[in-house]
């Protein structure tokens, strides 16, 4: 373990945590100015999760500790991807968990655990938002592991700080058709897990077209904070790594303050552009029949498979 | 025409009017004091009405029933046994409709001694739903409290997937005695009632409830007044149209183009009160004229038009937008015409009912708005909108061209003697029908209401059959229909 490495640990999560929720602030706003309405503001998720920390604790009757379990189990994972994924530095704190494979599988548990306490209300809104998520996660998470593992098979690591280290050493690997294929592949990913047009509507009242919001339905207080900032970090985790596996410049390879300092900038800014591009996007779609979106989800699965098959014979 | 009846002779004459191609538009319970009477109103193209009348036993009031002659009837004959007492012999859905299961059993509000309404108890227990069994079967109810801002109602959708095998919509959670509150009260009075049977078509039933006043004392109303009141009709159309056109956007989460509708449906609400002084248009209709402050300026409305015309053509050459109306729950043309639909919903699945053209109280004639898309699906239901509001502004204008600055037409009011009058008008939602019958004091002694809702909720789960659960919304939201009109 690097000093480097400590660093990262401690900036990263303290970063996420403070930023997410600027981020989702943001990516409303922009929407909302794009199409011609003042937006609450910046600030307002952070508001929110205020108000929702301040209330009472209240539960469902019926639900079993895992609906209790859930925000926690969402919110820590997600904070063990914060600590451990290459966000600020490129070492990392706990350098086994920063692999490929423990990160999505985090992340997965993170989704299966809030799936869970949709089941465990027991209301029909809360299966069904499972059983949606269920689908689409099943969709997304072979995609995601074929993406990532396109861009690790040159590094011959799936360790994700070797693999952004290589991009910076040999920067001509990021406009190699692997590169630019798993991105793509990454992106629509990105969109189905992080619940954004044209696969779920974050912003919909509408009870029976939800797929993420079906399932927190339940959810209020603190509990319904916890899974909000969650889904927050969720979004700037997703939309860090892929930042920084195709774009990792800035990214802090030693420990002097000024590395530091212009990681942390570039993490904010990279993430900042990517969530108004996405943001900006969202007003062009509209939302997908919801039996659409494995097509979707199929041909970004391909894009993947060909980006690993590329990475074979295009080195 | 008027025809009184025995019970026995009602289903040969009901049947044949039937034949002729007329439709049943109205079934309303009446409290005469000795006897109880069952009206029946019949209306067919070219403007012809005939009503029915059934003098009963106030002791054992029975009418057979129409139910196997006209789905609507069917209905009908449950809402006037569920407020009268009547009972429909033989009827093949004979259980309750308008008064939910916690009513007492033998009370019924429209009689004239019912008095206040008694304590809620658990009487006829549970909503008989009906259940679906297999495997992978499973029940979503909602409602009757929604996330959204609309009125109550539950949902009960029987699903395997994510498809419907089922959908029953239980409605009137809001019974509010609206046509007993009509009672005593002289027209003038009934049109604070009127326009509040529901706050987005005060025009449509207020119009319609002073032409049945009017009818009711032969009155001639002047052409300009009945000029004004299209105007006033076809603001109304337009303001809801474009908001259905921007809630349809909004719900496949197209929310860009929903922003702009809100922006246009309030210019038209602020063009609503320079015109009457509010922006629902109430206070401008009243039994024997109209008056209003101002015309609208055309040159405004054919703005608006242009706006609302490209809001139309971004939506549908957005490819996901167009992916998700077309073929979305689809209504036929048969299914369409067997339960009776009307208005918007009817025209989009190939009908051509529409009063302004069937029952006219105007003797200017404009032609027909021509469908482009009949298949019956949710474009379907989005372009009649869309192609009515184009129609509508060309309605006002040149109404307000013929009208020629004039803002106010008034006829002398007789106060006659005991009438019945029937007022039918073409809302935005569809065909609006009231019935009135005066006392000799001029006074309202019975006011029945009929909202084209109810006519057109039996159509929504028969729509949504093999439809998926995540677009029953937008379905829904393509046939609007009124819950208030509805529950009365």
């Amino acid at each position: 373990m690097s000093a480097l490495g400590v660093v990262g640990g401690v900036v990263q999560p303290v970063l996420i945590v403070a930023g997410s929720p600027l981020l989702v602030g943001l990516m409303r706003q922009v929407r909302a100015r794009l199409e011609g309405r003042a937006g609450a503001g910046v600030a307002q998720p952070w508001r929110d999760l205020r108000k929702l920390m301040r209330k009472e604790q209240i539960t469902p009757r019926g639900t079993s500790e895992v609906f209790r379990l859930a925000p926690l189990v969402l919110v820590a994972t997600t904070l063990v991807v914060a600590v451990v994924a290459p966000f600020v530095t490129t070492d990392s704190a706990l350098d086994p968990a920063a692999d490929l494979f423990a990160v999505v599988a985090l992340l997965a548990l993170g989704a299966v655990a809030l799936a869970l306490a949709g089941l465990d209300t027991g209301t029909a809104f809360g299966g069904m938002g499972a059983s949606r998520e269920m689908t689409i996660l099943a969709l997304v998470e072979p995609t995601l592991l074929v993406a990532i593992f396109a861009l690790s098979v040159r590094v011959g690591s799936t360790n994700l700080g070797a693999i952004v280290s290589s991009t910076l050493d040999d920067p001509a690997r990021v406009i190699s058709p692997v590169s630019l294929l798993a991105a793509v592949a990454l992106i629509l990913v990105i969109i189905a897990e992080t619940g954004r047009l044209p696969v779920d509507n974050p912003s919909t009242h509408l009870e029976l077209t939800m797929v993420h919001e079906a399932m927190v339905l339940e959810y209020a207080g603190p509990d319904l904070a916890l899974v909000e900032l969650a889904s927050a970090m969720r979004l700037s985790v997703f939309l860090g790594l892929l930042a920084n596996l195709f774009l990792p410049w800035g990214i802090a390879a030693t420990a002097t303050p000024v590395a530091l300092l212009v990681g942390i900038l570039a993490l904010v800014v990279k993430v900042g552009v990517l969530g108004v591009l996405l943001a900006a996007g969202e007003v062009f779609v509209a939302k997908l029949r919801l039996f659409r979106v494995p097509e979707l989800l199929a041909g970004s699965f391909l894009l993947a498979l060909l980006a690993v098959a590329a990475s074979f014979f295009l080195v | 025409m008027i025809t009184t009846l025995t019970p026995a002779d009602l289903p040969e004459h009901a049947g044949s009017l039937l034949q002729q191609g007329f439709r049943l538009a109205l079934v309303a319970g009446h409290d005469d004091g000795d006897r109880l009477r069952a009206v029946y109103l019949f209306t067919a193209a070219p403007d012809r009405r005939v009503e029915l009348h059934v003098p009963l036993d106030p002791d054992t009031p029975e009418v057979p029933s129409l139910a196997r002659l006209s789905f609507a009837a069917g209905r009908f004959e449950r809402e006037m046994h569920d407020l009268f007492g009547i009972v429909p012999t033989d009827h093949p859905l004979p259980q309750r409709l308008v008064r939910h299961f916690h009513w007492p059993r033998g009370w019924y509000p429209m009689l004239a001694d019912a008095g206040d309404p008694p304590e809620f108890g658990d009487v006829d227990g549970p909503y008989p739903f009906r259940t679906v069994e297999g495997p992978g079967v499973y029940e979503i109810p909602v409602g009757p409290v929604h996330a959204g801002m609309i009125g109550p109602g539950h949902f009960r959708f029987s699903v395997v997937g994510e498809t419907i095998l089922n959908l029953k919509a239980r409605l009137w959670f809001v019974h509010r005695g609206l046509e007993k509150l009509f009672h005593r009260r002289t027209p003038e009075h009934g049109i604070e009632l009127a326009e509040r049977v529901s706050g987005d078509t005060s025009v449509g039933h207020t119009l319609a409830f002073c032409l049945a006043v009017e009818d009711a004392h032969q009155l001639a109303v002047p052409e300009d007044a009945q000029r004004i009141r299209a105007i006033l009709l076809e603001l109304e159309r337009l303001y809801n149209h474009i908001t259905d056109i921007g809630a349809l956007c909004n719900d496949v989460a197209y929310s860009v183009l929903n922003a702009h509708s809100q922006r246009v449906r309030e210019r038209l609400l602020r063009i609503n009160d320079t015109v009457t002084g509010h922006r629902l248009l109430r206070g401008a209709i009243h039994p024997g004229g109209a008056t209003v402050t101002a015309l609208p300026d055309p040159r405004e409305l054919a703005a608006i038009g242009a706006d609302v015309a490209e809001i139309v053509a971004l939506a549908l050459s957005n490819t996901v937008v167009a992916d998700r109306f077309t073929g979305t729950a689809p209504l036929s043309h048969d299914q369409a015409t067997d339960l009776g639909t009307l208005g918007v919903v009817a025209r989009a699945s190939g009908l051509t009912t529409d009063a302004r053209h069937d029952h006219p109280f105007l003797s200017a004639e404009f032609p027909r708005t021509t469908h482009t898309r009949t298949d019956g699906d949710v474009l379907s239901r989005f372009l009649v909108r869309a192609e009515e509001f184009t129609s509508s502004i060309s309605q006002i204008t040149s109404l307000a061209d013929m009208l020629g600055g004039r803002t106010s037409a008034t006829a002398p009011v007789t106060t006659g003697t005991g009438r019945s009058g029937v007022g039918i008008v073409e809302g935005w939602r569809g065909t609006i029908v009231h019935r009135v019958e005066l006392a000799g004091d001029g006074s309202l002694n019975r006011v029945k209401i009929v909202d084209p809702s109810f006519f057109n909720w039996p159509a929504l789960p028969v729509a949504l059959a093999d439809t998926i659960v995540p677009d029953f919304p937008l379905t829904n939201k393509s046939f609007n229909l009124s819950y208030a009109g509805n529950d009365l």
